[in-house]
């Protein structure tokens, strides 16, 4: 339904007249001026938007894909994806559960996750997605009635062009890197958020009430701005294996929290990590933000990562305003043949900041996983500190963890902080809690929730109950 | 409740238990004592399940069931439960995450429902009340800093909380000192009833100064060499194990 309307949406605002033909849903593989252009018509944009993208098309051109990240992947060939395909019709789509690999089923059965969700999650045909259209209505009151905008970026750039043409880019810019350059010239869909002057969003935010959240593709940008005094909670992501026909995924989130402000955003990543070869699996390389540019402001990261075959991601925070406040909390699980190089940045500009880093990371199976974190403290950022602990969790002799922490310090008085271990979970600890009745799949993720409670404790309530249930379905099997 | 017969073991191809045989009934307490290297730790470890030993002859029945056929875990559920030498460490599990999972473990292989949370409080109050500890060990993580007697005490514990039918002690004696000894002593007997039986391995006479048994066994060289009551005991402090070897076997 959602995508019908777009359609139309698209059809009314063909006025600008480009070139490539409209009727088309799908552009054939590779990437130039024309597939851009194609793009913006089809979402309807203005010209100034046209321009920025094209802007980041040719930065792109002009960088390399980064290469100091500790994983191993193939070149990836950016002529060979298809920028822009309508969502696949019903009639390619499976039928019904039973043409769905019972692999998945089951893992959703574990999750716990709703009968009448795991169809949609399955990518089944289905016309009404979770039944969601009452909820939707009721969310979409209240929070107007708070003045607040949630929308996708597509439909903000149309209603609200002044707002977004305000901040997008303003914490990650076009050529801020490889991936983003490519997010910035062709991505085609994601998040809005604006929370009013003094507002505290009367409800926690997730894309999953967003009716057209369905088909977001490959390439998201979210935008989320808080002005003075605001408050909000959003949640991305969802806890069950999310499979998708787009093999790259590079994402970019900007934060942006004015004066006292006070922006918490969680993440649950499970995008599909492939079979047990690795074969198939998502590539996810995301750039996430947060500046905090008012004084006393506050952005807090707290993400838990199970799924995607390689996962590149450092959610960070610009420190601009005095006394301004960053934290990241991140769980990492790779298994099978994941890699994972994930971190963050922490840039001390404003004076009397601080920041806190929780990085727990917990490798399997033949999976390699790094942390890579900066703390930056300008020299004019006196008085500011840094706490980061950064532990691993080794399950299994094959799999590796490594880590990766640079401090740049640019003043003598600031206090900076950093613990790190590495442990192993032990056959003589497994051998205990089964001594005590316990199955192994209980006391490996026992003593795996046991590790990431600092972080469990940071997740809005229900997704920390579903984070615990991923963790271990995500080990399964992994000792042994 | 637990029956081995003609219990043949190896670890890494050598045989270290030769031929045990033993049987202990519900109610009883048994003891088995023998100089450092004579088996105890390979029959204990057996009974347990550890990896890395293998029985290659004779049979072990607990409560009519095959023990070798039953996973360590089920094993537990089944109520044989092993008090350790060294309890591992376990950084980030709360004590009393453990315990309540352990119980609940026990509660489903019996088709029970878990325990709803009050009544547990309740019962681990009692129970951490009866082994004179602090409060504060059920939020510190498994055996996380413990000293030895701190461990030592927490294992019985989750025994009283477990309840189980057949409690292996496993040199539970040692590293603790007199005040310890008495309070591990005083949890172990408390499990004494008619319905259930310890069974000791141990290498001083001490422990059963404190936990009186009714049979004492020696073990030599894999194999039971002599058996009598806690008489038994008393003379193998005063007159070592050389002379039981001299003699015939029992």
């Amino acid at each position: 339904m959602a995508t019908e309307a777009m359609e139309q949406l698209a059809r009314r605002e063909y006025k600008q007249g480009f070139v490539t033909d409209i009727e088309s849903d799908t552009v054939p593989p590779g990437l130039d001026e024309s597939v851009i252009a194609f793009i913006s018509q089809k979402k309807g944009e203005p010209q100034w938007m046209l321009d920025w993208r094209l802007e980041a098309y040719h930065q792109w051109l002009k960088m390399t894909s980064p290469s100091w990240a500790h994983l191993d992947y193939p070149p990836i060939d950016y002529q060979a994806i298809s920028y822009f395909s309508a969502p696949k019709k019903p009639e390619d789509r499976p039928q019904s559960l039973d043409e769905v690999d019972p692999k998945l089923l089951e893992t959703y059965e574990k999750l716990g996750i709703p009968l009448h969700e795991r169809a949609a999650l399955a990518g089944v045909a289905v016309d009404a997605v979770f039944d969601s259209v009452s909820v939707t209505t009721t969310f979409r009151e209240k929070l107007a009635e708070a003045g607040v905008i949630f929308c996708s970026i597509s439909e903000a750039i149309r209603e609200y062009p002044e707002l977004v043409r305000q901040y997008l880019g303003t914490v990650v810019p076009q050529g801020d890197n490889y991936f983003a350059a490519l997010n910035s010239a062709v991505f085609t869909d994601g998040s809005f958020v604006y929370i009013p002057e003094g507002v505290t969003c009367p409800m926690e935010l997730s894309t999953y009430f967003r009716i057209n959240a369905a088909n977001t593709g490959q390439f998201e940008r979210t935008l989320i701005v808080c002005d003075k005094r605001a408050q909000v909670s959003y949640l991305e992501g969802c806890t069950a294996p999310q499979r998708d026909e787009n093999q790259l995924h590079a994402a970019v989130v900007e934060l942006v929290a004015l004066e006292d402000a006070y922006i918490k955003y969680s993440t649950v990543q499970n995008w599909y990590p492939g079979d047990e070869d690795g074969k198939g699996g998502i590539y996810n390389f995301v750039t996430k933000r947060g500046d905090c540019r008012g004084d006393r402001s506050r952005i807090s990261w707290t993400q838990v990562e199970t799924g995607s075959a390689i996962t590149w991601k450092y959610p960070s925070c610009l420190l601009r305003g005095n006394e301004s406040k960053g934290e990241f909390y991140s769980v990492a699980v790779t298994n099978g043949r994941q890699q994972a190089d994930t971190g963050t940045k922490m840039i001390h500009i404003g004076k009397n900041t601080s920041s806190t880093i929780v990085s727990k990371g917990i490798a399997a199976g033949k999976s390699n996983q790094s942390y890579r974190g900066l703390v930056k403290v300008s020299p004019r950022a006196t008085g500011s500190r840094n706490f980061t602990q950064c532990d691993s969790l080794l399950i299994g002799d094959k799999c590796g963890a490594h880590t990766f922490p640079y401090q740049e310090i640019g003043n003598s008085r600031s206090t900076i902080e950093h613990e790190a271990t590495t442990s192993k979970i032990g056959d003589d600890q497994l051998f205990y809690c089964k001594s005590r009745g316990i199955s192994e799949e209980d006391a490996v993720s026992m003593i795996v929730n046991g590790f990431c409670k600092d972080v469990f404790q940071e997740l809005p309530m229900e997704f920390a109950v579903e984070a615990e249930a991923l963790l271990s379905v995500t080990l399964e099997g992994s000792v042994g | 409740m637990l029956e081995i017969k003609d219990l043949h073991a190896t670890v890494e191809g050598s045989e270290i238990l030769k031929g045990i045989t033993l049987t202990i009934n519900p109610g009883e307490v048994h003891a088995i004592m023998g100089p450092n290297g004579a088996g105890k730790s390979t029959l204990s470890a057996v009974l347990a399940g550890r990896d890395g030993y293998e029985v290659t002859q004779g049979t072990i029945t607990f409560d009519g069931k095959d023990l070798m056929e039953m996973e360590v875990e089920e094993r537990a559920q089944a109520g044989l439960l092993m008090g350790f030498q060294y309890p591992v460490e376990i950084p980030g599990v709360k004590n009393i995450y453990l315990l309540k999972s352990a119980l609940n473990a026990q509660r489903a292989a019996q088709g029970l429902e878990e325990m709803p949370a009050p009544e547990f409080m309740k019962l681990i109050k009692e129970k951490i009340g009866f082994m004179k500890m602090d409060s504060s060990f059920l939020h510190r993580a498994v055996n996380e800093g413990f000293s030895g007697g701190e461990k030592k005490r927490n294992e019985i514990l989750q025994m009283l909380v477990l309840q189980p039918k057949l409690a292996l002690l496993d040199e539970i004696d040692s590293g603790l000192d007199i005040d310890a000894m008495k309070v591990v002593a005083d949890g172990v007997n408390s499990l004494r009833d008619e319905n259930r039986a310890i069974l000791m391995v141990t290498h001083y006479q001490r422990l059963l100064d404190h936990i009186t048994p009714d049979q004492v066994h020696v073990l030599i060289d894999g194999r039971i060499a002599k058996s009598g009551d806690r008489h038994l005991a008393e003379e193998l402090e005063a007159r070592g194990y050389e002379w039981v070897v001299e003699e015939p076997a029992a």
